[in-house]
């Protein structure tokens, strides 16, 4: 209806549970967000004629963050700290 | 099987080309975080909220050993540095030379759409000249008729003279004939004359003349001594 129209940012903060339910939770759909977030990431930052370093550098410090965030368990280990 | 009672063309069709890339990408403060999230905290906490919230945040992620400073801390301190100092140095002059690149892909393009403007142009010229060129078509059938005329003119005098020639040789032919049998008659008849009337002097007629003759030159010459 009129709620999945509207972008995740018009959103109150209220209404969330409601959007999160006209969300379509399937492979297609989740993939057809996926690929709609990446277009549009990409055609605000990326493909521009002049585009500066703030396009990939975005997408470097989420890698930064995604990985640091999936090696936690390993990091924080007391025997990891003490053999550095 | 086209199934003919689908109707086509239903989209919107825009007919415009595409639309051209936007200038510049979304504001990014700092090369990492865009300006929307400045723009979004800045009507509850003014200019410094953003930077506020990085500093607590930060604070509290070493505090609480949710980032664990280790080697690699320092690695990405060196790298950062690295990084920034590159991109701050050199960045201009790639973007120079990125911009140039494709500069010159619009250059040829623009090229290609300007020479197959002028192409069809010439094109349209020549078109334009060739039906001007159709108008002339009556001249060139007069010239055409004129010359054809001019031979045939010539072919019939060039005949006609032949046939005088012919004509007038024949004409000489009979002549020179009356004339070749003219002379031959009248030789023949002299000469028959004379032949008749060398025989019809008879001998006795040739002495009495040639005794004559003699008496004649003796009574010339007495008369010549006399008058001597």
């Amino acid at each position: 209806g009129s709620l999945s129209e509207r972008c995740l940012m018009d959103m109150r903060l209220g209404e969330l549970p409601m959007w999160l339910a006209t969300c379509d939770f399937s492979p297609q759909g989740l993939l057809g967000g996926v690929q709609k977030a990446w277009s549009s990431y990409y055609n605000k930052y990326i493909n521009v004629k002049r585009g500066g370093p703030a396009g990939i550098s975005m997408l470097l410090a989420g890698y930064c963050l995604l990985s640091y965030g999936w090696n936690y368990q390993h990091i924080s280990k007391i025997s990891f700290l003490v053999s550095i | 099987v086209l199934h003919t009672t689908r109707p086509l063309h239903t989209s919107q069709q825009c007919s415009a080309p595409l639309p051209p890339l936007p200038e510049k990408g979304g504001e990014v403060r700092h090369g990492l975080i865009p300006e929307e999230f400045f723009q979004f905290l800045y009507p509850k906490t003014g200019v410094t909220g953003p930077y506020m919230l990085g500093t607590g945040l930060l604070l509290y992620l070493l505090s609480k050993e949710i980032y664990v400073i280790n080697h690699e801390t320092v690695a990405a301190a060196c790298i950062l540095t690295v990084i920034i100092y590159a991109v701050k140095k050199f960045g201009g002059d790639v973007a120079a030379f990125a911009d140039k690149l494709n500069e010159e892909k619009i250059a040829t393009a623009l090229a290609v759409k300007n020479e197959a403007i002028k192409d069809l142009e010439s094109a349209i010229e020549q078109e334009k000249k060739e039906q001007w060129r159709v108008e002339g078509r009556s001249y060139l059938f007069d010239a055409k008729r004129n010359n054809i005329a001019m031979l045939l003119e010539t072919n019939y005098r060039e005949r006609l003279m032949t046939v005088y020639n012919e004509v007038k040789k024949r004409l000489d032919y009979q002549v020179a004939m009356q004339n070749l049998r003219r002379q031959k008659e009248q030789e023949h008849m002299i000469q028959w004359v004379e032949k008749s009337v060398v025989q019809s002097i008879t001998p006795q007629q040739q002495k009495e003349s040639i005794a004559k003759c003699i008496l004649d030159l003796k009574a010339l010459s007495k008369s010549a001594q006399a008058a001597v």
